[in-house]
């Protein structure tokens, strides 16, 4: 096998470099390389969003990208948003709804439901919404947007209600 | 999954040609590399070759293949003047999903046939001359369309759908030079080799898919699938209507989650070119559609589900 180039990329703010096996995923790496046990391995196929990390501002599933093709990305996971005593909002409005049972979840829909609100911001249409040149940011919306983030315990509800706490107020 | 080999192009000459998988988003290309299905021994990433912008050409658009999915629904231009495209792209997938997903990846998606994407079985596409296991088993997602003895699957994605309705182009470039084709004319139906998804040539490299001008009249898709978010297409509509002088002037309509291939029916849109909206008119239309139409056994719903769908999408569109 000829060499793997190395790929030189942030995580948090702190430069990493990777050059080993490519076959190891972007979760694989933040897991089991360097310690980042927040983002998690449910499916491993991106179809439940345990995973979602954000990279260079837009939220993906880390085990549908390889290690090696994060080469100039700046990764955010969701030990880069909030800390055990600097709680980002989001964080601290998931706990204020009981946004999670398990919690295993959790940082994907963190993570995810961070870029979501930007994606919001920018005036990104969904499915749902009737006017793609004008989107109102129902709950129909944020439901529909956050979609590729299942939570088997069934706290949608309140992860909704988490959300709509730290989204500004519209109009 | 399998070892192989990955390196890094920059400049889209390094990939046409190359003698290795391209990969872009690589949302099915991994996912196929986990089950094992896909087992390419050299990986080429094309992220860092350009062609990620959409840019003005000839009163249309031309969207770069690296553009992703998502740049390109929240497009200001493709939300004001292709809104069918900018529709089916927000009908497919996650957002998680989306942003990763590429103008000319999701083109060449590979069929969610559950035996195409599970070893152990038999499957032409993925073992050519072991057999099909699909024409006789759980064959509920699959063609109602162009099907062959050799493979019964369809081409899962929703945005070549919209395409195929706007009639876009794909430009494709390899060793020996560019060319465009119709996106009508890219993917195949199985015929007896259906490991050959569309007509790619070993080397070439989709470049871009280039919009005509803008067409306005009313455009609708329609996507019917087992939850409201989130899942494959049990059938699909993509439509553009005009209406001049009480009459239809305009009727561009492709189907998906059919075929093998986004299902175009030239024959439906003349039925219905140059006549009054009816609910009669729409009736007879989706007749003529599904008369080609042959189920599979657990698919057959799809054949009254389909004709149903284009009806209620005209009626939508003409506001009959």
């Amino acid at each position: 096998m000829p060499p793997t180039p190395p790929a030189r990329f942030k995580v948090n703010g702190t430069p990493v470099q990777y050059g080993g096996d490519p076959r190891r995923s972007l979760l694989d790496f933040l897991r089991d390389e360097l310690s980042l046990y927040g983002t998690k391995k449910g499916c491993d196929h991106g179809q439940c969003g345990a995973c979602t990390v954000i990279v260079d501002g837009r939220r993906i599933n880390s085990c549908l990208t390889l290690a090696v093709m994060q080469d100039g990305c700046q990764i955010t996971t969701v030990e880069g948003l909030g800390s055990d005593d600097d709680l980002s909002p989001l964080q601290r409005a998931f706990i204020a709804h009981d946004g999670f049972q398990c919690g295993y979840c959790t940082p994907g829909q963190i993570c995810s439901a961070s870029a979501m609100i930007a994606e919001l911001a920018e005036g990104w249409p969904s499915h749902v919404s009737d006017d793609l040149l004008s989107v109102l940011p129902t709950d129909e919306e944020l439901r529909e947007r956050m979609s590729g983030n299942l939570c088997r315990c069934g706290a949608y509800s309140n992860i909704i209600a988490a959300i709509r706490d730290v989204m500004p107020v519209a109009g | 999954m399998r070892a192989f080999s990955y390196d890094r192009a920059s400049a889209v000459a390094d990939a046409a040609g190359a003698e290795a998988r391209l990969i872009a988003g690589g949302t099915n290309l991994l996912d196929l590399m986990k089950l094992e299905v896909e087992l390419p021994t050299r990986l080429l990433d094309i992220n860092h070759v350009g062609l990620d912008q959409i840019t003005e050409v000839e009163g249309g658009l031309r969207l770069g293949a690296l553009l992703r999915n998502a740049d390109c629904a929240a497009d200001q231009r493709v939300r004001r003047d292709y809104p069918l495209l900018a529709r089916a792209i927000l009908a497919g997938a996650s957002p998680q999903l989306r942003n990763r997903a590429t103008t000319g990846g999701n083109l060449c998606q590979r069929t969610r046939c559950g035996y195409f994407m599970r070893l152990g079985t038999r499957c032409n596409k993925r073992e050519p001359g072991s057999g099909c296991d699909a024409i006789d088993g759980s064959n509920r997602e699959h063609a109602i369309f162009g099907v062959s003895p050799a493979c019964i699957a369809t081409y899962p994605g929703d945005m070549a759908v919209a395409l195929a309705a706007l009639d876009a182009s794909v430009e494709i470039t390899g060793s020996r030079g560019g060319r465009s084709i119709p996106l009508r004319g890219f993917h195949r139906l199985p015929g007896d080799d259906p490991s050959r998804d569309n007509v790619l040539e070993p080397g070439e490299i989709i470049t871009s898919v280039t919009l005509p001008p803008p067409v306005g009249g009313r455009q609708v898709y329609r996507k019917v699938r087992d939850r409201a978010s989130f899942a494959f297409a049990l059938v699909s509509v993509a439509a553009i209507i005009d209406i001049q002088s009480g009459r239809i002037s305009r009727a561009d309509l492709a189907f998906g989650g059919v075929a093998h291939k986004p299902w175009h029916d030239p024959e439906v849109e003349q039925a219905l070119l140059g006549e009054v909206p009816s609910p009669v008119l729409f009736a007879r239309a989706a007749d003529l559609l599904v008369a080609k139409a042959k189920g599979q056994g657990e698919n057959d719903f799809k054949i009254p589900l389909l004709r149903r769908s284009l009806i209620a999408v005209l009626a939508e569109a003409t506001g009959v």
